[in-house]
This record gives C-alpha cells, structure tokens and sequence, in this order.
C-alpha cells in the first residue's frame, strides 16, 4: 500500500507542474498576440511587394534574372527549414520537419541532391539523426526576442550566397502556417526561383516606366522578395509555435488536473484505510482485556 | 481629374500611412519625382531620403532607407526598407547604417563599389538634411 506521505508529495508536486503548465499557457497567449499583431502589420507591405513583383515578372517573362528564371537545372535543392528555439509546443516542430522530411525523400527517390538549412534549433536537433552530412548551415535566432525584417534580411543573404556559390538550384522554405490556436498548417514555400502568380485584373496590364531599368529593378527587388517571403514565413512561425504551446500547455493542465483528482481519491482512500485499520486494532485491544 | 490619389506607405513591419493624398515627392534613385493624381504609371526604386506627402491638409515627411514605390494613375505604393516618421528618426540608427555603408563600401569593389559609395553619400546627405 503506497505510504500516506508519499501520496502527499506526489499530489504537491503535480500541482506545482499545474502552476507552470498554467503560467506558461498565459504567456503564451499574451505572445500569441503580439505575434499576431506583427503577422498583420507585415501583409501589407507582403501583399503589394506581390502584386508589384507579378507585374514587373509578367513584363519580363523569359529570359530574366537567375532568381526569377532559375539556373536550368533542378538538380539540388535546398530545404530552409523553419523551426522554434524552444520546445514544449506539441507537435509543431515535429510536423514541421515531418513535411521537410517527406519532400527530402521524394526528391532523393528522384534522384536529387538535397540540402537543409535549417533556422531554429529544434528542427536542427530532429534533422541532425538523419541527415547529418546535408544540413549545410544553421541561423541561430535564440537571441532574438522580437523577430524583425533584419532577422529576415540575414537569413536571406545567406540563401542568397550560397545561391550565388551555385550550391543549389531551387530553394524551398517550410514553416508552420498560422490558421487559429487549434491548427496550424505546416507549408512548403518554393522561393527560388521564385513564382508570383500574376495578378488578375488590369494590374498586370498596365505599363509602367521603369526606373532605372527593368533589369535593375528585378535585380534590387528580387533578393528584396526572398527577404520578404523569408519574413512573412519567420512572423507566420512565431505566431503558431505561440498557438502550439497554448494548447499544448492547456492540455498539460489539464492533465495535471485529472491527475491531482485521481491523486487525491488514492490519497483519502489510503487515509481512511489507516484510521480504519487503527480502530480495529484499538477495539481488538480493548476486547482482548 | 482626380484632386487626390490613394497612398500607402508600408514598411516590411509596419503599415506607416495609408489615405488620400494630394501629392508625393518620392526619393527616387535616379532623382527625386513627385507624384499627383493621374501620374503615369512608374516602378521605381528608392535611394535614401526624404518622402514628403501631402495628405489630408497638411504635410507628412517620413525618412526611408531604401525600397521602392510604384505609382499609377490612381495611386502610389511605398515599399521602404526601412521608414519612420521624420521627428522620430533617432540618429544613432543613422548612424549604424551609415557605418554599415562604409563597411561594404570599403569591401566593394568595381560596379559594386559604386553603388555603395553612392549609398554612402545618400545617407550622408539624409543625416544632414535631418540634423
């Protein structure tokens, strides 16, 4: 029969699990909306650097740059693959690198080089078993509290030389989607060479005057676009691994809840064991005399 | 003709200002432009400097590092690099970026070199025109 004082040290310590389980709920959801908040306010510039980029790749169709045309081959590929830097979030890494991973094996059963660069130490840590001799860097963000446009800015460079160094062909990012605290969607992005869906409407009629020139243009913008996607990717990120760990913490919590019930009913049982037990020990006693 | 035309000014983190504008003088990187209603249609990219708005009775300057805009008949479109209200930019950020100018104007070289000398110079000139 487990001891009274066992049980007792059992139950404090679950509710002490409780606490922080609780605790780290509502941080949570107080960084959830901040990290929300940055989603929206960075769709704008997003969605018009979109609508400018479908124009103007319209307008130059074939022929252009590395980064929009692509090299002519498809033979490496990259896998940005975008993770957390801190744990306790459910599924929301592990989904994520599963997705990397199907894509990963695909493409080496077509007969692919692939290559991961990975952003976040979680996905690093999942990747490392498998692939150890094809994760060709790491962005380490742990630093960083708020994520900004120059966190995205640095990642970016890196794709960009080692682009640049013919390392790769196509390059493609994946990372979590944020729908709602319940679902997050783990996506893959190809970003280079990067696709923009043209623009429906007269938008993509419109001539415009290029300034310098549309070459130079496409050269500034382009890196520009990969930045941009990178970005929206890193703040989608930050805000369903925020999602992930609210619910993940809010079903510890509960958890710990039904645990402390069922605890507690062993607790009392156990008790009342005992004190039975000592009346018929001090009635047996008393009848004996 | 239209007396006003829609403008927004977007930053990759923030939305700095979107309404109904009279004009917009643009920094633009082969020389400064001014946009008004039913302006040609023109993409073109930014150099850093000063973009003056007038908006809704009274005039806005906001100081952007780079980016682009693009600007129809109907409207203009500012994507900064970087943009803050004018009475907000902090010298100290200027000055990090003027640092990181020199840097790679100093690592350049060839057509690259020019470019980031002329980089240099534009923030130069947008620290003096802010000081």
């Amino acid at each position: 029969m487990p001891n009274l004082k066992d049980l007792k040290t059992r139950i404090d310590s679950v509710k002490s699990t409780r606490k922080i389980t609780q605790a780290m709920q509502m941080v949570a959801a107080a960084k959830l909306r901040r990290a929300e908040e940055a989603a929206g306010a960075a769709r704008p510039y997003a969605e018009q650097f979109h609508a400018v980029m479908a124009g103007l790749a319209g307008s130059v169709g074939e022929g252009g740059p590395k980064l929009l045309a692509g090299t002519g081959s498809d033979q490496t590929h990259l896998l940005v693959v975008m993770t957390s830097e801190r744990g306790l979030c459910g599924g929301f890494n592990t989904n994520i690198v599963k997705l990397a991973k199907a894509k990963a094996e695909e493409l080496k059963a077509a007969g692919k080089t692939v290559k991961f660069l990975t952003v976040g130490k979680k996905g690093r840590e999942q990747l490392r078993r498998e692939y150890a001799d094809d994760l060709l860097g790491h962005v380490d963000l742990s630093e960083v509290k708020n994520i900004g446009y120059t966190n995205a800015q640095d990642v970016a460079s890196d794709v960009l030389a080692r682009f640049d160094g013919g390392e790769f062909d196509v390059a493609t990012i994946f990372y979590s989607k944020f729908e709602s605290v319940i679902s997050q969607v783990p996506t893959a992005t190809q970003i280079i060479p990067a696709s923009f869906e043209e623009a429906e409407g007269d938008a993509a009629s419109t001539v415009f005057d290029y300034e310098p020139g549309e070459e130079e243009i496409l050269r500034e913008l382009l890196p520009r676009g990969v930045a941009t996607q990178i970005f929206s990717a890193l703040l989608e990120n930050g805000a369903s691994e925020q999602g992930a760990r609210m619910s993940a913490m809010d079903n510890a919590t509960r958890n710990a809840g039904d645990m402390i019930e069922k605890l507690t009913i062993q607790f009392n049982r156990t008790r009342q064991a005992v004190i039975t037990n000592e009346l018929i020990e001090i009635i047996s006693g008393a009848e004996a005399l | 003709m239209a007396d006003t035309m829609q403008f927004d000014l977007v930053s990759p983190e923030r939305k700095l200002a979107s309404g109904q504008a009279v004009s917009v003088l643009i920094p633009g990187a082969d020389g400064d432009l001014t946009a008004m209603p039913d302006h040609a249609p023109v993409v073109t990219t930014l150099r850093p400097g000063i973009l003056v708005v007038e908006m809704e009775g009274e005039t806005q300057e906001f100081a952007v590092t780079g980016g682009f805009a693009q600007v129809t008949a109907e409207g203009a479109t500012v994507l900064a690099d970087e943009a803050l209200p004018k009475a907000e930019v902090a010298t100290e950020l200027l000055e990090d970026r003027i640092s990181a100018a020199t840097a790679a104007r100093d690592g350049a070289e060839g057509a690259a070199l020019d470019d980031a000398a002329k980089r240099l110079a534009d923030l130069e000139a947008l620290r003096d025109a802010l000081a």
